[in-house]
């Protein structure tokens, strides 16, 4: 148990996606089976113990501290589960139980939901205080260390030196605690056959087109289509069992069982989730503000269902009524997919329609001037190009529209880490609102990407010379209309967000140019932004 | 005498009416009485200073010789007497020199702590419990939830560190006074015997410590001249926390920022702070320890000064020890 304990404090910790990884795959290396797998059980939120129910975590607490202590502890460390494990009044150091997770794991998950209380009781008696505290995170089934189950992934293909593609690809066919993928990853054993129904196949992916691509570009090779901004998606239904995956392998289906019921076919399909109506792009297309209401959800309501139905605007055709179509090019599964999509009724499902063009000035013409705004650019396809997973080089282009761009005042800079160590490199920024002369500036983003390392320089001088406040690693910096530093920030696209004091949010947003030259004055204001949404 | 009549809460500090002088006095005062060296609690521009040899001499380092017009020494264990009141000096086990003052007159006696500790710690003075009518104790990390793991098992925590993460350097936040020697003594006693580097602002202090017999190993500055940039990955560079916040940081390769606190028992804090490697080593008693000493002096009558006072107060009241909160104002509970 220590060593998960000491595992999810270090990820906590750790800003860094590249070491957070790392320590993953250390973790996998050192830990024997069944404790990794079950460790990556928790992280990957596969691990169910549900005979234990948030309420327990206080009640016990409150049978162990006074209430008045429990109460001014809990205010001050302002984490139900961290309060409990500090609190807890066991003197039992880490590391001293020798208890496994395995134990712990069969312990829980053995226990009635009578028996919970009182099995949780004693293993917080031996526990040491971060073994308690990932204890009840494990217990409560809320981890919430930033930590995705694709990042999990990544770090078991790294330990194993093997694709990411391929741990996607036989993950729904494995259960923890993952013995069989372990001894394949440590070259024991050979790779698990995936038993899963409706498997994930891993997905191709595109590459931004550059310049010297452009001449490669011709009607002769290359089809053309929208970019569709929703989330793209592989809609698998094989032998009566029907799932929904995200471009990573998560399952999603849960939170779109209107999909779901319409996927009346025996096939994998690869398209665009989106939110409307099916059949008619120019009207039906909701934008991806809309999509996000159903997103990131365990179930969804009836009300919600109706407000904003999801459908898949299909790109391709996977597997034909249990025929594997990606050795096939582009241009046979396309036919394919035509064929397969009208001999059905597919109530929630269209397809995604090829442009005609003759030149590339063609392209750059429907690329200036998309028909609908839920459009993110043009993709580009060789006709002849097979599935491949992954992002090979050339089969593949995505030509996005260029960004939005938005002139922000800097208002908070934040402290980098690792090779950052030293620079305030993350970079709140804020656009003005109200009557003038009441205007006031409300931070609408953040970004930390985008600028040199000779910009960053000038930019952590800024910071440092102009600082009003410090709060730890941040610094609010003057942001007045007469003084202060404007900063051109370039943005995918904007979402409507009630966890955001200007009730938007940006996607991808990064900093592509210092407007050393403009008054902050002069940055835009919040109506400009709204105007987007 | 009332307690109340012997020591008071004043704007300037903990004021003795019948000794006319001060403890740990926030402004610059007639007649002092230093706890121990930290700067909120021992301040330059007193006329008159009663302090630990060691407090004396690490104010002379911190302020310059002039640090008040006149000094005196007081010896741990030795009475004093000012105006009538008895004033004995007794170790608090904080840092160096750190001490209780007991003040005694007409049969009362309040021992006002300072800040202590009780866990062993070669860099300090044994703390010893004080018998008593009212005991002054901080409140620093006074919540339940404040409990310190063995130092040891925290060192260990830093070296698993290093051996995971060979290339990087491995910077530890600590305070010049007392944590910045603890931490090093403690590598020591750990096994670490490459050299340590260190912040320049430790450097005073650190001789002082070595001048007075504790030895620390061999200390290097972490100065770009004492070392390239690349060879600095698996070394311990030691700084005070705000030098983390300075370009001096880009001097190392990728560094991971360690901090050795007891704030780093609460998560929120570690996040604030951006420390990505939390030593939960404080100077400071923790909760546990706290209410065992409140027992151990066997006062029947418990002031709480700087911190969580509140709290203090409630587990006093449960075992049925009057208990009050004191106010004082100008103590940074943050330093740690």
């Amino acid at each position: 148990m220590r060593a998960f304990a000491d595992l999810l404090e270090r990820l906590v910790l750790t800003p860094s996606r590249n070491r957070k990884v790392e320590l993953l795959a250390h973790y996998f290396r050192d830990r024997p089976d069944p404790d990794r797998g079950l460790g990556l059980a928790a992280i990957t939120r596969d691990l169910d113990l549900p005979s234990v129910k948030p309420g327990l975590i206080r009640q016990l607490a409150s049978e162990v501290t006074d209430e008045v202590l429990f109460a001014l502890s809990y205010d001050y460390v302002g984490d139900l589960a961290e309060t409990v494990a500090l609190i807890w009044p066991s003197q039992a150091d880490d590391g001293e139980a020798e208890i496994t997770l395995e134990q712990v794991v069969e312990t829980l998950a053995n226990a009635s939901r009578s028996q919970a209380p009182a099995a949780l009781r004693r293993l917080l008696d031996t526990l040491g205080p971060s073994e308690r505290y990932a204890l009840i995170k494990l217990a409560s089934g809320g981890l919430r260390i930033g930590v995705s189950a694709r990042l999990a992934k990544q770090a078991l293909a790294d330990f194993g030196g093997k694709p990411v593609a391929e741990i996607e690809e036989l993950w729904h066919g494995l259960k923890p605690p993952y013995r069989e993928l372990f001894a394949w990853l440590e070259g024991r054993a050979q790779k698990p056959v995936s038993a899963a129904a409706a498997p994930f196949r891993p997905v191709m992916l595109s590459n931004a087109l550059e310049e010297r691509d452009t001449a490669l570009i011709t009607p002769d090779d290359y089809v053309a289509e929208w970019k569709w901004d929703g989330i793209r998606v592989q809609a698998v239904a094989e032998a009566g069992v029907r799932r929904i995956y995200s471009r990573t392998g998560d399952d999603i289906s849960a939170a779109f069982p209107d999909v779901l019921e319409a996927m009346v076919f025996e096939g994998a399909i690869d398209g665009e989730l989106l939110v409307g109506a099916p059949g008619d792009p120019e009207s039906g297309t909701g934008t991806f503000s809309d999509l996000q209401q159903r997103l990131n959800r365990k179930s969804v309501s009836a009300r919600e269902l109706a407000k904003y139905p999801a459908f898949i605007r299909a790109y391709d055709l996977l597997v034909d009524d249990g025929e594997d179509l990606r050795a096939l090019p582009l241009m046979d599964r396309r036919a394919r997919l035509e064929a397969f999509v009208s001999g059905r009724d597919l109530a929630r499902l269209d397809l995604s329609q090829l442009l005609e063009f003759e030149s590339f000035e063609d392209l750059v013409a429907l690329r200036a001037d998309p028909p609908h705004a839920v459009i993110e650019g043009l993709m580009l396809k060789r006709r002849d190009a097979p599935y491949v997973p992954g992002r090979p080089k050339g089969p593949w282009f995505k030509w996005k529209r260029d960004p939005h761009t938005v002139d922000a005042v800097l208002m908070y800079a934040q402290r980098g880490h690792g090779k950052r160590s030293g620079y305030y490199s993350d970079f709140t920024f804020g656009v003005w609102r109200g009557a003038d002369g009441a205007s006031e500036l409300v931070p609408v983003g953040k970004a930390y990407f985008g600028f040199t390392d000779a910009e960053l320089k000038s930019l952590d001088k800024f910071v440092r010379d102009n600082t009003i406040e410090r709060f730890g690693p941040v610094r609010s910096v003057r942001a007045e209309a007469g003084h202060g530093l404007v900063l051109e920030i370039a943005f995918e696209g904007l979402n409507r967000s009630s966890r955001h004091k200007s009730g938007v949010a940006m996607r991808f947003p990064r900093i592509s140019r210092i407007r050393w030259d403009k008054p902050p004055g002069e940055a835009d204001r919040l109506e400009t932004l709204e105007a987007l949404l | 005498m009332r307690p109340e009549e012997l020591l008071r809460p004043a704007p300037q500090g903990l004021y003795c009416p019948p000794g006319d002088f001060y403890i740990d006095p926030v402004r610059p005062v007639a007649r002092a009485l230093i706890t121990h060296g930290h700067a909120d609690h021992a301040r330059a521009g007193h006329g008159a200073v009663l302090a630990t040899r060691h407090t004396l001499e690490i104010m002379a380092i911190r302020y310059g010789a002039d640090f008040t017009k006149s000094r005196q020494v007081a010896e741990f264990g030795r009475a004093v007497s000012m105006n009538g009141v008895t004033v004995t000096f007794h170790p608090a086990g904080h840092v160096l020199g750190s001490a209780q003052i007991a003040v005694e007159k007409d049969g009362t006696r309040i021992v006002a702590s300072g800040d202590y500790k009780r866990l062993a710690d070669p860099t300090a003075e044994t703390f010893e419990p004080v018998a008593c009518d009212v005991f002054i104790t901080e409140a620093t990390f006074a919540l339940p939830v404040f409990r310190h793991p063995s130092p040891s098992a925290e060192i260990a925590k830093l070296l698993a560190s290093l051996r995971d993460f060979p290339d990087r350097a491995h910077l530890v936040g600590v305070y010049a006074l007392g944590k910045a020697q603890r931490v090093i003594r403690l590598l020591r006693d750990n096994g670490w015997d490459r050299p340590i580097y260190i912040h320049g602002s430790l450097k005073a202090l650190c001789d002082y410590y070595e001048g007075a017999g504790i030895a620390l190993g061999e200390l290097r500055p972490a100065t770009v001249e004492t070392l390239l940039k690349g060879a600095y990955g698996g070394e311990i560079v030691l700084g005070p926390p705000s030098a983390f916040n300075s370009p001096w940081v880009r001097r190392f390769p990728d560094p991971l920022i360690a901090f050795a606190s007891g704030w780093m028992q609460i998560r929120q804090r570690m996040k604030q702070r951006g420390v990505e490697l939390p030593l939960i080593i404080s100077d400071h008693c923790d909760w546990d320890e706290l209410t065992a000493t409140i027992r151990d002096t066997g006062a029947p009558e418990i002031w709480v000064t700087h911190g969580r006072e509140e709290a203090l107060v409630r587990w006093c009241e449960l075992n049925q020890l009057r208990a009050r909160p004191l106010h004082l104002v100008g103590y940074e509970d943050e330093v740690e």
